[in-house]
């Protein structure tokens, strides 16, 4: 039980083992007590059935945003001096170092499973594919936002090229960094409508210049409209599944199987 | 029950001030709320700092909570306002976990879950804002289409010449039990239930940037994502405010009849109900105490 909790917890947070004082005094926030302190609000049960909120959150906003509805684009002027980098700032493993080393020339992007042209792109290659440049605001789940100019090739243009199956029904993204030394490698996923938007990129440039290592190089994914848990760095190679149960935890993400929502539209 | 000694029992009925649907909306709203606040204050310490304007300048926030070294080396906890610093030790910034002092902005017993826990923080505040916001809209048409509401809490016509009577009164902490509301509840009433719970939901929506892509007019009104952000925070503890008072004037003007009206709807009032059988010898008898909420 212990063990199931904190794999739910952001990393680095200690699990609270005592019971809270109730604050005495204030009869009012004494009612805090019911909810705070009590082990019922954090059972297997009760995240069971807050967990179906994601679907109705889901389906309400799909019919709010149409599947072309765009994210607000900013002016230049708003765009932050530094970028924040989060999550992993440097996979540091040898083989992306070589990478680094190298100035991404070997790089590969392979695209592989449920594709009719299974394909491999070098650097060069994506960066000469027809690009998209947008300047956008990153939102943290956390609670900060970020603007920053993203250039990339538009990954509805990728999807095209290497045809996905008539099943594949998930963009499962692999990535080279192990998050706060996770065994397993950062991965993220996208659905078709979300991988298909014409802001959904694979950006290789940031303000202007190359895409900086601490931000995700040479290749990090732009959703414009999920938070950025979702927006993977170090992009490795991308698999067309029909579902993800068999990846990792099986819930889609790097953070969806440590308790995160998939929808990560809120 | 001094009140009840002071008049006549003759002289009051018991009216049914509240509809079943208001009184359960009342009570299902009260928990979505201690859960939004408590689940939202969960969410706030994932980065507990305010910020207006589109994105967040890391480096100058609005209003943050935290924990530092005093000149003693030291920790203690703060809240800092544009600069200002208040030391906030023990309850703000740093605070006891457990068996130990730890850094966090709001103390474990006044989120929700207790440990720090922001996943499953933001199932709770989402589950709780599906219900509130749903209950909301639909109370809110009711508030406008039922007589009832209209006549209770409606500000009708010449009624603001009230107001300085009524703010005497509740000076003098004196609540004459009427029919409607008096012209402070109306307009208190009013300004929750059309303006901040409103401000919520819309301020928690342009949060989310599936709907800034949708309703892309939500982030232009509020000045920006963190403006939204912060006005969310900011109405959240006005509500704390609104239930301090709310809760301070039940007590004070007649708890068992308030919360007998908000639970079986039944409300005491100092006047009778219907007309007395000889209208006439009673109306020549007591014209001056029939002015009110006839």
């Amino acid at each position: 039980m212990a063990n199931d909790n904190d794999r739910k917890r952001r990393p680095g947070d200690r699990p609270d083992a005592r019971r809270r004082r109730v604050l005495g005094g204030l009869g009012a926030l004494g009612a805090t007590s019911l909810l705070s302190g009590c082990d019922w609000t954090q059972s297997q049960a009760v995240q069971n059935f807050l967990g179906h909120t994601e679907k109705l959150t889901q389906a309400a906003q799909r019919l709010v945003a149409s599947r072309e509805a765009l994210a607000p684009e900013y002016d230049k002027s708003q765009i932050a001096p530094t970028f924040r980098p989060n999550g992993s700032i440097n996979p540091q493993t040898p083989a992306y170092q070589q990478l680094v080393d190298s100035n991404f020339a070997d790089y590969r992007l392979d695209f592989h499973g449920l594709v009719d042209n299974p394909m491999s792109f070098s650097l060069a290659e994506l960066k000469a594919m027809p690009s998209r440049t947008q300047i956008t605001r990153h939102d943290c789940v956390e609670g900060w936002s970020c603007i920053g100019q993203w250039t990339g090739v538009v990954l509805g243009h990728l999807l095209d090229r290497v045809q996905p199956k008539a099943n594949a029904r998930y963009v499962v993204f692999h990535c080279a960094d192990h998050l706060y030394g996770s065994p397993q490698p950062y991965y993220e996923s996208l659905d078709m409508i979300e991988a298909r938007h014409p802001q959904t990129i694979l950006a290789y440039g940031l303000n202007g210049g190359d895409l900086p290592v601490a931000n995700g190089a040479p290749l990090r994914l732009r959703a414009e409209r999920q938070l950025g848990y979702k927006m993977a760095k170090y992009v490795m190679h991308i698999e067309l599944v029909e579902n993800f149960a068999h990846i990792q935890g099986g819930h889609g993400g790097y953070w969806e199987d440590r308790g995160y929502d998939w929808w990560a539209g809120i | 029950m001094a009140k009840d000694a002071d008049s006549t029992p003759r002289s009051s009925t018991v009216i049914r001030r509240h509809s079943w649907f208001t009184r359960l909306w009342h009570w299902i709203n009260a928990l979505c709320l201690l859960v939004l606040l408590m689940s939202g204050l969960q969410i706030f310490n994932a980065h507990p700092a305010l910020y207006w304007g589109h994105a967040s300048t890391f480096n100058a926030p609005f209003l943050s909570i935290g924990a530092r070294r005093d000149a003693a080396g030291d920790p203690m906890g703060y809240v800092n306002i544009e600069g200002m610093e208040i030391p906030t030790t023990g309850v703000l910034g740093w605070s006891r976990v457990g068996n130990q002092m730890q850094p966090r902005a709001f103390p474990v017993w006044a989120t929700l879950p207790g440990p720090q826990w922001l996943s499953l923080g933001r199932q709770w505040h989402f589950t709780a804002a599906w219900v509130f916001g749903v209950m909301l809209a639909v109370y809110l048409i009711y508030s406008i289409i039922s007589r009832r509401r209209r006549r209770l809490i409606g500000v009708h016509h010449g009624e603001m010449g009230t107001f300085g009577h009524a703010v005497v009164e509740h000076a003098k902490f004196r609540f004459p039990r009427v029919r409607d509301y008096n012209i402070i509840q109306k307009l208190t009433y009013l300004l929750v239930l059309f303006g901040l719970l409103p401000l919520m939901v819309l301020t928690g929506l342009t949060m989310s940037p599936t709907m800034d892509a949708g309703w892309p007019w939500l982030p232009v009104v509020f000045g920006g994502h963190q403006s939204a952000r912060t006005i969310h925070f900011l109405c959240a503890f006005t509500l704390v405010g609104f239930f301090i008072v709310h809760l301070v004037l039940v007590l004070v003007s007649g708890v068992f009849n308030n919360m007998r009206a908000m639970i079986t709807g039944g409300y005491r009032v100092d006047e009778p109900v219907a007309p007395p059988r000889d209208a006439e010898a009673e109306a020549a008898a007591a014209p001056q105490e029939n002015r009110h909420g006839e």
